[in-house]
């Protein structure tokens, strides 16, 4: 009878080719299955929206739906812009200039994600009858958030001013957001 | 080699190709129960019970229900008019829900108070609160559901929470939304998840009770039981019992399902969802309420986050948390006052978390605590909840116990 050889590297080998196989697979399949519960193609695909501003007079605001949000456009009056530029950034929790939240030139214009940056409720101010909190901008009623006429926290315990989400002015009236 | 067992006719035949007849044989007739169990001890089977009922009531809901965000308002709505018997099925599953946490929240008192989580019973406690975080999610989801404006204000402030996450919290959120707001995959993939952890609850309680069967049950005088003397047949003495007090726990439910219906619920649910329109005041179901005062304490919000989820999870440290090596809390001067103490802290967050955090508290329009406000009154008594976890394990340095029996036959017949 031959002397049986042993040779373990054969041995060495299935065993790692197997360990490895299975670990890519469940690393593969579990990224796969993680993935298919983000927003699908047809979800993004809805991201962008536009919007036509001209009948809005100054003062006045409308609230438009984008990726099943509200969105606040506020198209501000002079008054109400001077109150949003003078303000110190130190008297600020998210420092943030009035100018850094609008287009150059279009400054009239506010154009904000109308979610509260707390916990995601829908802050009131957009009605001419609303409560709109110690800073004449929004309120949200949930736990008492205040934003300012620029949509800058104030006071409440959101942590971050309301968010300006990407748009552009397709014409002098038209906004595309998204 | 078949062996013959101790079991005639079918229950042998079976037994011998399938062991299944002596495991149920020890677990129903052969489980020594200890003679002293007080009304307490109920309220496990009442908790099993009803969870029978919610997937019962729950799946033929389901034969009915529409989970797309166009029609699932309306399809409630038409379970509750046209289907026969829906408005039954519905407020036995809604209160269900309501009863459900009411036994489970007593049980748990019942652990704490009798210290059932001693005598290598940290498995089975562990499962219990596994179990009641399974139940806050089931449930969660299953207010969802409905989808009416409370639904979708409820979802999205909890599911927000996790956006306090350092770094990945927005990710996170979006990835649970399956969308950029709470909308149809929210609502999709929480149908297909009330209907499924129901069924992984059922196992968890399986486990329980198994932890249950292998330990045994602790019991008023916390003293392990020693011997016969000690001990009666579970049948018929405690099933009697249990039955009669089952009679009681579910008259009380059925004068709820038929007589106040919406009484723990919020009327704005009868309001179909708007992600335009925020209600004045979000408030969730009876039960969440002592944790979303937690969560609303903090000012802070990924620390009101830790706070909440940290109230849950802190309760499965008390094993190793409490040091007293004497279970029931009769026997424990200071843990009895604790024990106490902890259970109104719990009772006045529930109020806390049902008002406004800026107006002075009240209970039913009567203004205790000086007219602090809402917010001063849940944080003191959040730190009266976290307080008694922080003592617990100092408690045994100063704590004189008081004189115990040397066995429960000892306490009943006077001799042991
Ligand atoms: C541990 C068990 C369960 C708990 C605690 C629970 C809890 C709840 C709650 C709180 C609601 C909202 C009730 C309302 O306000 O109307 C609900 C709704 C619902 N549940 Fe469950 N549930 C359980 C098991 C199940 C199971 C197993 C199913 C299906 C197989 C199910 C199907 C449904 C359906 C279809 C609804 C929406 C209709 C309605 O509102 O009545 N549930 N559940
Ligand atoms: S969600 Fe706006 S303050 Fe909490």
């Amino acid at each position: 009878m031959a002397e049986q050889v042993q040779d373990d590297s054969k041995r060495d080998f299935l065993a790692l080719s197997a360990y490895v196989t299975l670990g890519v697979g469940t690393v593969a399949g579990t990224l796969g299955i993680l993935s298919s519960l983000t927003p699908s193609a047809d979800v993004l695909a809805l991201a962008s929206i536009e919007v036509d501003v001209a009948a809005l007079e100054p003062g006045q605001a409308v609230t438009v739906m984008w990726r099943g949000k509200p969105v606040f456009i506020r198209r501000r009056t002079a008054a109400q812009i001077d109150e949003a530029r003078g303000v110190a950034l130190g008297a600020l929790k998210d420092p943030q200039t009035d100018a850094d939240r609008t287009i150059e030139g279009k400054e009239e214009y506010l154009v904000v994600v109308g979610v509260c940056t707390h916990l995601g409720c829908v802050p009131k101010g957009q009605k001419d009858s609303d409560v709109r909190g110690d800073f004449n901008g929004w309120y949200c009623p949930c736990h008492g958030s205040h934003y300012d006429i620029s949509g800058r926290i104030r006071k409440g315990p959101a942590p971050k001013n309301l968010e300006v989400p990407e748009y552009a002015f397709l014409s002098d009236t038209n906004i595309k957001i998204g | 080699m078949s062996q013959g067992n101790q079991y005639k006719g079918f229950a042998g035949w079976l037994e011998k190709r399938l062991p299944i007849i002596s495991p149920a044989d020890h677990f129903f007739n052969h489980y020594p129960t200890p003679r002293n169990l007080n009304y307490f001890w109920n309220f496990g089977a009442i908790a099993g019970l009803l969870m029978g009922l919610m997937i019962l009531t729950g799946l033929v809901l389901a034969m009915q229900y529409n989970p797309s965000t166009l029609h699932a308002f309306d399809s409630v709505e038409r379970i509750m008019r046209d289907v026969n018997y829906g408005w039954l099925l519905r407020y036995l599953h809604m209160n269900g829900a309501s009863f459900f946490f009411i036994a489970v929240y007593i049980h748990i008192f019942r652990g704490i108070y009798y210290g059932s989580y001693k005598g290598q019973r940290e498995v089975l406690w562990i499962l219990g609160v596994v179990i009641l975080l399974l139940m806050m999610a089931i449930a969660f989801m299953g207010y969802s559901l409905v989808w009416g404006n409370m639904s979708f204000w409820g979802v999205t402030v909890i599911t927000n929470l996790f956006g306090a996450i350092p770094v990945v919290g927005d990710t996170l959120v979006t990835w649970l939304w399956g969308g950029f707001s709470v909308d149809n995959p929210t609502l999709n993939r929480f149908f297909v998840l009330h209907f499924l952890l129901p069924f992984v609850l059922l196992a968890v309680v399986g486990l329980h009770v198994l932890a249950l069967h292998q330990v045994g049950s602790n019991n008023p005088l916390g003293i392990d039981m020693k011997g016969p003397q000690d001990s009666i047949s579970f049948h018929p003495y405690f099933t009697m019992e249990k039955l009669f007090f089952i009679g009681a726990f579910f008259t009380i439910y059925f004068l709820v399902v038929f007589f106040a219906p919406n009484m723990m619920g919020e009327a704005i649910n009868y309001e179909p969802a708007n992600p335009l329109s925020t209600p004045e005041h979000i408030v969730p179901e009876w039960y969440f309420l002592p944790f979303y005062a937690i969560l609303r304490s903090i000012p802070d919000k990924l620390g009101g986050v830790i706070a909440m989820g940290g109230a849950i999870v802190i309760l499965a440290l008390l094993p190793w948390l409490d040091r007293s090596p004497i279970r029931a809390a009769r026997f424990r001067p200071i843990f009895q006052v604790m024990v106490f103490i902890f259970v109104i802290a719990c009772i006045i967050l529930g109020f806390v978390g049902a008002q406004v955090p800026a107006d002075p508290f009240t209970i039913y329009g009567v203004e205790v605590f000086f007219g602090w406000s809402v917010l001063t009154v849940g944080q003191i008594f959040t730190a009266a909840y976290f307080g008694f976890f922080v003592l617990l394990p100092f408690v045994p340095l100063f704590e004189r116990p008081r004189k115990m029996p040397r066995s429960i036959a000892e306490a009943i017949d006077g001799h042991a």
